[in-house]
């Protein structure tokens, strides 16, 4: 395998910056092979445009995320469902 | 109504170099006061971004190589040869400095004493990616936790190693196992070369002991002992990794 790809541990600030909360550490199944894995576990690019995260099964593309001035785009084809903790209301 | 664990939406903030320590020729730490600084678990990282009076700017993930104290964090960089960041934050940057940081951030590469139990942990680093494993091991200490800890460290040659003598005072407490590239110092037990199944067989936890294993360092190298340890019978649901490139980090 190449080693031009990091992880998706480091989309965490990008990702924390339209997210309220952590999403590396949410559960995401990829919506080609049913992978289920964290976000965090994604094969990230950054030679790109953006961020691209594809999932480690069949790197098959689950996100990408590009932040220009004013504006982001974020498309989360490839996810079906992401699931993180979080607390009941009070 | 407020929730304690849904945070607001992330932004960047100035923070000031305070201090800075050479810590091999290559790497040194700086060390930040952010005001307002929330914390952080061990194993987090941060943002910094570098803008140029011209408006250009870039960013990089850092790992924190500090346990949580107030409003100080301490990152290690360490030079990246042709890097558009490292270089400036290696041979240039100055106590009194400000630059921009976003985090703490990442929720899965982390340890917290808080919520661990007697688990035991196998720490693993290749180069500079014992920078989060360090914070892991001053927060237990810190924290006054017993959690049994191990450490495999593989770096090219001594004068590389972060953290030398820091680690000599938790070998104790942590068991590092050290693995030399390229150079082993005279009196090592083993002769130079990478991580190996007879290596992870000999010192790491054994699987059926079920540690929660950190793998962080440069992406082959991350790739590499992650397969060691499940060869070696690890569960891969107890692997967590954390991979650097050769730019430290995104651009």
């Amino acid at each position: 395998m190449s080693t031009d790809h990091l992880d998706g541990n480091a989309a965490a600030g990008a990702l924390r910056e339209i997210f309220t909360t952590d999403l590396t550490a949410a559960t995401g199944t990829c919506a080609s092979c049913g992978n289920v894995a964290t976000v965090a576990q994604a094969v990230l690019y950054t030679n790109a445009p953006g961020l691209v995260g594809r999932c480690p099964g069949c790197e098959a593309v689950l996100f990408r995320l590009v932040r220009g001035p004013g504006r982001a785009w974020l498309d989360l084809r490839g996810v079906t469902c992401l699931e993180f903790a979080l607390p009941d209301p009070s | 109504m407020a929730r304690a664990t849904v945070l607001g939406r992330l932004t960047w903030r100035v923070a000031t170099v305070a201090a800075l320590r050479q810590e091999t020729p290559n790497a040194r730490t700086i060390v930040l006061d952010v005001p307002g600084w929330p914390g952080h678990v061990a194993g987090q990282h941060v943002d910094v971004r570098l803008t140029a009076p011209d408006g250009y700017s870039a960013q990089r993930s850092y790992s924190i190589a500090s346990a949580a104290d107030g409003a100080r964090v301490e990152l290690t960089v360490e030079l990246v040869p042709d890097g558009e960041v490292s270089p400036y934050l290696v041979e240039v940057l100055e106590v009194g400095d400000r630059i921009d940081i976003r985090g703490p951030v990442g929720g899965w590469f982390v340890w917290d004493p808080a919520r661990a139990d007697a688990t035991p942990v196998q720490l693993v680093a290749g180069g500079s990616g014992i920078v989060p494993l360090m914070a892991m091991i001053r927060t237990r200490a810190a924290a006054g936790s017993t959690a049994p800890f191990r450490l495999l460290y593989s770096v090219r040659e001594h004068s590389a190693m972060l953290y030398a003598a820091e680690l000599e005072t938790h070998a104790e407490a942590v068991t590092p196992t050290y693995v030399y590239t390229r150079k082993a110092p005279g009196g090592h037990p083993r002769p130079a070369g990478r991580i190996d199944a007879g290596l992870v067989r000999a010192a790491a936890w054994p699987p059926d002991r079920r540690p929660l294993c950190f793998v962080c360092g440069p992406t082959g190298f991350v790739e590499a002992a992650a397969d060691l340890l499940v060869a070696a019978g690890h569960d891969p649901a107890l692997i967590r990794t954390e991979r650097f490139g050769p730019t430290g980090g995104p651009a």
